[in-house]
């Protein structure tokens, strides 16, 4: 099973503090890998928030053919962090770990945020192909101020690989993950978190709708849809589908993973709409136990239990620094001095979101449709973006 | 006996049955000669001649006596079906048909030059296609298994068309989603039980059949929460049904002979409920580009006054709607007619059967916004009266036919669109539940069956080694396909209504307890294909499915 480490803070916090929160949990993984997605940079990528990062292992081939590739296609190349490599016992070296800052090519410079949206998810889509067949370049995310890591190997110990320590990399936002797709054979493109055009998730679980639902992402004719070396990658592209290109408030991808009953939808406000979008939206309903934790574009972050909830997960901190994770020992690691008595164990129709800036914690529930934490103390809070 | 003279005459190895009579437990009530329904067998009186010798030298003695005998009859118009209603109603366990392997029924059953006809399904024992499909895709470790028993499970689906998500006439404001004031065509949709009772006409059917299956429909709906419904077949319905709040648990059905729609569009000004949906049948598995036909002996007062017709006669409906020549224009013409008729209320979808061209009409259908499913008709579904030759070599088998339409509408980003319906063979081996969760798997939205729950209802004796298979004749022993009094007497609708609700309370168990270990509970699991596996290379290759041995 898959331990999920996520914190959401105002002050800039190193992804350590999530892997020692990981390693809190360890009974609960097996220590097969990591990935981490770090959102709203600081660190040595403080200054760099308006360029795409390119995150990802290469060799020496495949940098040849990356930066040939970069080139032609205009990108320039203007910062690249490399974590400064230790030898540490069971973790093998890949290759050439990055996260690289480039300028847009001269021409998309005065393009629109959508244009160079689709242009960073080619150039991902098309790197990603360049390296598939030899290993020679695996690549994560290419974006504005996002940064991802994955290793096979003890969370704690690639902490120590990858010296996470220095403060190099420090973000406002970061997810972690501590298990490799073990379920499979190794692929680092197995390993959550996943990320597409700002949208994240890592999950905890096994989606048994998965085919069908890849099915359906797939017919959709949008080239980001693709990849699905998980069963979890869907939840990702399901949240970037919902939010993004239909346009739906993030509080309806609960209604859409996990629809409520016909009946129980007889009693909410918006019955007439939600009944359309329950039955046109069909096979994005996901099945098996999950535990679904992600961030949005704007920095919202949420967590989201299957209908049976059959996972664990839980949520607390204090105002300017929350945490989603799967065990509550992992928020005690991380911040000790909450009030415990507010942590929240999301049921399933709850689901529980921190609007950016990690001021406080709502939770939202489905049956209601309403928010029964968090707004009703600070109802202007409406007006934060959330449920816009 | 001169055989020169009789060669011509059939032997008992001819016949598919042969009936079995023990003398010995016989005790000559009469029973079984009149229950037969074809006059198989008769009482017959036999000469016997015995020669015995008493005492210790031989003193022959010719003894001579008349005895009491039954004698199947070697005629074919007599032949015996197998019904086996005479062991039914022996009080001694005197007699019973067995089947016989070797038997040559097809080379005579052609006599006056008229060829074989019958009811019933395809006659082929042997398990299908369905039936070699297993559930391989067990939830163990990496993620628990559900509880049949304990979790909520949803084992619903829709019939009607539905919206594509970029389609849906939906605005955001303040957080929440609204429907959009404007004119977006909503199509009808209904969330159904997703079996669905096929279509069976009320002519073909008795009145006690037919009333037990509505009165269970209605239980099952009112009473138990499963929102079951019932397709018509073609002919029409009571008046009283169609002005009565449970006319909105039917499917009605319009076919090329439109019977009773005289009698449905005269009602429609008085309807208090909208039907469940409009069914265009174009064609049936059984008997692919074949018509209906209800015999003349069926056609009593009460089916004349429903199908508007004298009583009496042959109704045979055309092979094809006449004035349907084109999918393109005709077809989408008769599926926007019959939503207009009903408001656009009501789905209105087109079954055919099962067929090599079937994609050639999915795709049609995908194009017409109006179009609500498509139902495929596979070639083991049942029928009341078909040539033989139709219903044992013409059609398609459903699960290549639905797998590859529902592989077409993935292609084309519509699987959730146009929902299929599959039918034909659900059932044949008596795993209802089973079969109806592999075609779910295999892309169908829900199943259709027949014959399955005339069996299980009613006891209907048809099987696929021919047994019975009279329903053409007017002459159904168990009072199920006839209009004779004296026959559907035998039937106590009360029973069949009842035995309807445990088939669908128990199918609805084993839906569970197949969807549970798959870890599925939420949703209907269309096209998770990955569940599914065969132990035949070559089927699971054409089904896209795992090979498993």
């Amino acid at each position: 099973m898959c331990r999920l480490s996520a914190i959401t803070s105002a002050n800039f916090v190193s992804p350590m503090e999530n892997i020692y929160a990981l390693e809190t949990m360890k009974e609960g993984h097996d220590g097969s890998g990591m990935g981490l997605v770090l959102k709203d940079l600081g660190g040595v990528f403080k200054d760099l928030k308006d360029y795409p990062i390119l995150s990802g292992i290469c060799n020496e081939k495949g940098k040849i053919v990356l930066d040939e590739y970069m080139k032609a296609q205009g990108f320039k190349l203007l910062y690249e962090w490399s974590p400064d490599i230790r030898p540490v016992k069971g973790i093998t070296k890949r290759g050439h770990y990055f996260a690289r800052v480039y300028d847009y090519p001269q021409e998309y410079k005065e393009k629109s945020h959508e244009e160079k949206e689709t242009l960073l998810l080619f150039t991902r889509i098309i790197l990603r192909q360049m390296g598939e067949d030899d290993g020679s370049i695996i690549v994560f995310s290419f974006y504005p101020d996002i940064v991802t890591l994955k290793e096979v190997g003890d969370p704690l110990a690639l902490g120590e690989f990858f010296n996470l320590e220095t403060g190099d990399l420090m973000a406002k936002i970061i997810l972690a993950q501590g298990r490799q797709n073990t379920n499979y054979s190794i692929n680092l493109y197995a390993c959550h978190p996943f990320f597409i055009q700002g949208f994240a998730t890592m999950t905890n679980g096994e989606n048994t709708a998965f085919v069908p639902i890849r099915d359906y992402l797939k017919s959709k004719g949008f080239i980001g849809y693709s990849g699905y070396e998980s069963d979890s990658e869907v939840f990702t592209h399901i949240l970037h589908f919902t939010v993004k290109r239909l346009n739906i408030p993030l509080v309806y991808y609960k209604d859409i993973i996990t629809p409520l009953k016909s009946q129980e939808i007889e009693n909410r406000p918006d019955r007439d709409a939600l009944i359309l979008l329950k039955r046109s939206l069909r096979y994005l309903t996901i099945d098996g136990p999950n535990c679904v934790i992600g961030f949005t574009p704007d920095g919202t972050c949420f967590m989201v239990q299957d209908a049976k909830k059959l996972r664990p997960g839980v949520a607390g901190g204090i105002p300017g620094k929350y945490c989603l994770m799967s065990e509550v020992c992992g928020i005690d690691r991380v911040i000790r001095e909450r009030d415990k008595t507010k942590d929240v164990y999301p049921m399933k129709y709850d689901m529980v979101i921190i609007p950016p800036g990690a001021g406080e914690i709502l939770v939202w529930n489905q049956l209601k449709a309403d928010f029964i934490m968090g707004y009703r103390e600070n109802p202007i809070n409406r007006t934060a973006g959330v449920i816009q | 006996m001169k055989l020169e003279s009789e060669s011509n005459q059939l032997t008992l190895k001819d016949f598919p049955y042969i009936v079995q009579w023990k003398e010995d437990r016989c005790k000559r009530c009469g029973q079984c000669t009149s229950i037969c329904p074809v006059g198989a067998i008769k009482p017959s009186v036999k000469m016997i001649r015995t020669v015995e010798s008493e005492g210790m030298l031989p003193q022959p003695k010719v003894r001579v006596k008349a005895i009491h005998i039954m004698e199947q009859v070697k005629d074919m118009e007599h032949y015996c079906t197998g019904c086996a209603m005479c062991q039914f109603v022996c009080p001694n366990e005197a007699i019973e048909p067995v089947y016989n392997p070797q038997n040559r029924f097809f080379h005579f059953k052609n006599t006056s030059g008229e060829p074989y006809r019958r009811g019933g399904r395809r006659n082929d024992p042997n398990p299908s296609t369905l039936d070699r499909i297993k559930f391989t895709r067990i939830s163990m470790l990496t993620d628990p298994a559900l509880d049949a028993g304990r979790h909520e499970f949803r084992i619903r689906t829709y019939l009607g068309r539905l919206l594509q998500p970029h389609d849906l006439p939906l605005v955001s404001a303040g957080g929440r989603i609204e429907i959009e004031k404007k004119d977006t065509f909503i199509p009808p949709v209904r969330e159904i039980f997703p079996v669905i009772i096929g279509s069976m006409s009320i002519g073909a059917l008795s009145p006690p059949m037919w009333e037990g299956l509505a009165m269970g429909v209605a239980y099952l709906n009112e009473v138990e929460g499963i929102p079951v419904v019932m397709a018509t077949g073609e002919g029409g319905v009571p008046s009283r049904l169609l002005k009565s709040r449970y006319l909105k648990y039917f499917i009605l059905q319009i076919a090329s002979g439109y019977f009773g729609w005289d009698e449905i569009i005269h009602s429609l000004p008085y309807m208090v409920e909208d039907p469940a949906a409009i069914e265009i049948k174009y064609g049936q598995g059984a008997k692919p580009g074949d018509g209906g036909l209800l015999m003349a002996q069926k056609v009593i007062k009460l089916i004349a006054k429903i199908r508007g017709v004298p009583e009496g006669v042959d109704l045979a409906s055309p092979p094809t709607h006449q004035t349907k020549y084109s999918i393109e224009e005709a077809v989408a013409k008769m599926i926007q007619s019959m939503s207009m008729a009903f408001g656009f209320r009501v789905p209105v979808y087109p079954k055919i059967s099962g067929t090599k061209t079937a994609l050639a009409v999915l795709n049609n259908l995908a194009r017409n916004p109006y179009a609500g499913a498509l139902a495929i008709d596979g070639e083991d579904g049942g029928t009341g009266a078909a040539y033989n030759v139709s219903l044992d070599k013409m059609g398609h088998p459903i699960a290549s036919n639905i797998r590859d339409c529902y592989l077409e509408l993935v292609k084309q980003g519509k699987q959730n669109e146009l929902p299929l319906i599959a039918g034909g063979g659900i059932g044949k081996k008596g795993n209802l539940a089973a079969n109806t969760a592999a075609l779910i798997m295999l892309g169908a939205s829900a199943v259709q069956v027949g014959k399955y729950i005339m069996q299980a209802t009613a006891g209907c004796l048809g099987d696929e080694l021919n047994r019975c298979n009279i329903c053409n004749t007017g002459k159904c022993p168990r009072g199920i396909a006839t209009q004779d009094p004296k026959l559907y007497r035998r039937l106590d609708s009360e029973k069949v209504a009842e035995r309807l609700v445990e088939v669908f309370r128990s199918c609805d168990v084993e839906l569970k307890k197949i969807f549970a270990p798959l870890g599925r509970s939420t949703e209907l699991p269309i096209g998770m294909s990955d569940a599914l596996g065969s132990d035949d290379a070559h089927m699971a290759e054409r089904l896209g499915i795992a090979y498993v041995c």
